[in-house]
């Protein structure tokens, strides 16, 4: 494999991230319904994560898992391929989006199949799968409520593990009655109908696929077992119903061996959902003759991931496993909402991931580096302690070389030229004080000339005072330095 | 002790009455400060920004202002933490200049853990008879991690009544260039932050750094809340005979 970048073909000329937040800010409902979700997780987790005396060392574990893994992914990648193959499983390997999304449908055309059940997956969000299968004529069902949410409504995901958050029961309840065919035609907003419907629904397809297609949150080189982790119980019927099952899997997804796979286990539910343990975990290792599918694919998938790991700061992204616990802490995240991060994958985890992955040569991925205030809330959750706000500057520092933004830069030149001689900084202060007129008898400047009105149209700036302390120093202290 | 003050540009420039504060606690303590006068900028709104180049002087200039100082002391957390953790990064690769910047970082320190943690001082002698509420600042909290000196400080105050900031530890959206950048995002935080200080019903917001202070009373300003801010090293520095 040759590292180059990825791509997420669903997400192709977003707006820079600004433009999208905007709308978002302005939208009240949505507003409300994030904050609502978020904070009540955020409580939730915090106690979940409380609970542990040794949260830190696992998380020490964990990080360091990762790092040996990914330092050596060469020799992990080929024993899972070994493992899988030797259980009877068969093993792919996907450069790019295309390719995976060509691989799959060419396995479920060869299996005859018209359709396919899918299992909450991030990495067939990312390759845009159910386009390409639909495109194929071959109709994808998600079975994760809140992806069966999205995929009904024709929306796209805005959270990792919650990607419906946006929505609140009473928009949901009104997306049943008018997009399933099978809803009860009295059907309320009570939660409990709401799954009903689902439930029902949701049964046809389980008994009647052929083929299942999951992504996995772990992959066990040493035995070839794959793991995914759940609450609802569906995706075990995605995994185990069907007769062909084809699984996409980063190839950052691997773990050496099931001692590893330990320290996750304990990491990942009280880290997304604030559960001491999630309701379905489900392993398999290659198949089992009369037990579960008779055929089973891999699909290893990198899509920018090699090109990650060739970027010394920027590789921590991909000790990501997918939690979800920085979205939640994130105060951007939860004003901004999931959509407008351009990417299956939202919030600081996405800031760092989507422009790793795909380059930043787009408007939404130059401004992604830029769409957090650095307060670090999202490296303090981190269950495998991705200092985020380290990469993002990383990336910020991408941008500014591969970017020729001439007003921007001529303004941080000559702020540079300044700011980094105590003599002109003396005299800039000089002219400011002099200037200090502007502000008026308020001492508040209320309006300033643009980019600095961005400043001023909802906040006052300071008047410069009459001395500077620099001046002060000088004057009552002269020479003592 | 020979004691550098790293006043910050925008303290400098904008607030003079912080740097003058900080000066009073630790002369009232009493300590010799100095305040170099080769000091400019740590370059931090410029590294943040991905302007690393143009920050690469400011982190040379820095090492060279402050070089000799057993502490080196600060108004802002956020500073400190630029150059505690990025100027070691501007001078990879250059190894008489990352000698320098090896040789000043760890003697810099924030006001608030200098005088609680390194003096081991509470009780500046301070008298504010105001009712104050604080907010902890993101970097000081989650780079520096200064923990509860600053409340530490507050508490000792005397006259002071410090009351609970709702959800205190939610970044206030200011960010540097962020406020104006992502200009929507930052309005609506500061707006819930701003929501959250009147809910407090403080007549001082205080914090460790002017940057935040800024944003923060930018907008009680502009909403006429009537609420002042104050940079901890003033509510310090304050006294019955002030």
């Amino acid at each position: 494999m040759t590292a180059q970048p990825g791509n997420m073909p669903t997400y192709l000329g977003m707006p820079a991230f600004p433009d999208a937040a905007r709308k978002a800010v302005a939208d009240s409902q949505l507003r409300r319904n994030l904050t609502h979700a978020t904070t009540a997780i955020r409580v939730k987790r915090a106690g979940a994560v409380a609970e542990l005396d040794d949260w830190e060392q696992l998380r020490q574990a964990a990080k360091a898992i990762k790092d040996h893994t990914l330092a050596n992914l060469d020799t992990y990648l080929l024993r899972l391929e070994e493992s899988v193959t030797k259980a009877g499983g068969r093993v792919h390997w996907a450069r790019d989006a295309a390719e995976a999304n060509a691989i799959v449908t060419g396995l479920v055309r060869g299996a005859g199949s018209r359709g396919v059940v899918k299992v909450k997956s991030m990495a067939t969000q990312e390759t845009g799968l159910n386009e390409a299968l639909e495109a194929a004529g071959i109709s994808p069902v998600e079975t994760d409520l809140a992806e069966l949410i999205v995929q009904l409504g024709h929306d796209r995901p805005s959270h990792i593990l919650v990607p419906a958050i946006h929505k609140n029961r009473a928009e949901i309840g009104e997306l049943f009655r008018a997009a399933m065919p099978d809803a009860p035609s009295d059907l309320t907003d009570d939660p409990a109908q709401l799954a009903a419907a689902a439930r029902a629904h949701l049964r046809q397809a389980f008994l009647s696929a052929e083929v299942g297609v999951s992504g996995a949150n772990f992959a066990i080189a040493d035995t070839g077992s794959l793991v995914v982790v759940e609450s609802e119980g569906n995706g075990r019927m995605c995994l185990t119903l069907p007769r062909v099952l084809i699984s996409v899997v980063g190839v950052e997804k691997v773990l050496p061996s099931w001692r590893d796979l330990e320290v996750f286990l304990a990491l990942l539910p009280r880290s997304s959902t604030a559960e001491r343990m999630n309701p379905y975990t489900t392993i398999w290792t290659g198949v089992a003759p009369g037990d579960g599918p008779s055929e089973f694919h891999l699909v290893l998938l990198d899509n920018g991931r090699t090109a990650t790991l060739a970027d010394s700061v920027g590789r921590q992204a991909l000790r990501c496993i997918r939690c979800s616990a920085c979205l939640n802490v994130c105060p951007v995240y939860e004003r901004a909402g999931g959509h407008a991060y351009g990417s299956p994958y939202p919030g600081p985890i996405g800031a760092i991931l989507s422009p790793q992955l795909r380059g930043v040569s787009s408007p939404i991925d130059s401004s992604l580096p830029y769409a957090s205030t650095l307060c670090g809330a999202c490296y303090d959750v981190c269950p495998v302690a991705i200092n985020i706000p380290e990469v993002l500057v990383e990336q910020r520092a991408r941008v500014v070389e591969d970017h020729k933004h001439y007003s921007e830069r001529a303004v941080f030149q000559l702020s540079a030229y300044v700011l980094r001689s105590p003599r002109r900084l003396a005299a800039a202060q000089r002219l400011m004080s002099s200037g200090r007129f502007v502000a008026g008898r308020s001492g508040r400047i209320r309006r300033l000339p643009p980019p600095l009105s961005g400043w001023t149209d909802t906040r006052d700036a300071p008047a410069p005072p009459p001395e500077s302390f620099r001046a002060w120093w000088a004057r009552t202290r002269g020479g003592s330095s | 002790m020979r004691i550098g003050l790293f006043i910050t540009c925008l303290t400098d420039t904008l607030y003079p009455d912080t740097g003058k504060a900080v000066v009073a606690v630790l002369e009232r303590l009493g300590h010799q400060v100095d305040f170099p006068a080769g000091q400019s900028c740590c370059g931090q709104m410029h590294f943040n920004t991905g302007y690393r180049r143009e920050a690469v002087p400011m982190a040379r200039g820095f090492a060279a202002a402050f070089a000799g100082y057993e502490a080196i002391v600060t108004p802002s957390a956020s500073c400190a933490a630029m150059v505690r953790d990025y100027h070691p990064v501007l001078a990879e690769g250059d190894t008489a200049f990352a000698r320098d910047v090896a040789a000043v970082t760890p003697r810099v320190h924030d006001l608030s853990t200098f005088l609680a943690d390194v003096l081991g001082v509470t009780d500046v002698g301070a008298y504010f008879p105001h009712r104050v509420t604080y907010h902890p600042t993101c970097h000081s909290m989650r780079m520096l991690r200064v923990g509860d000196a600053p409340l530490r400080l507050l508490r000792a105050v005397r006259g002071l009544d410090l009351v609970d900031l709702p959800d205190a530890e939610t970044c206030c959206g200011f960010g540097g260039t962020f406020a104006v950048k992502n200009k929507d995002v930052s309005a609506a935080m500061c707006a819930d932050k701003v929501a959250a200080v009147r809910q407090s019903r403080a007549e001082v917001l205080c914090a460790g750094d002017n940057s935040c202070l800024m944003h923060i009373g930018g907008a009680l300003s502009r909403m006429r809340t009537g609420v002042r801010t104050m940079h901890l090293a003033e509510i310090l520095a304050s006294g019955e005979s002030r």
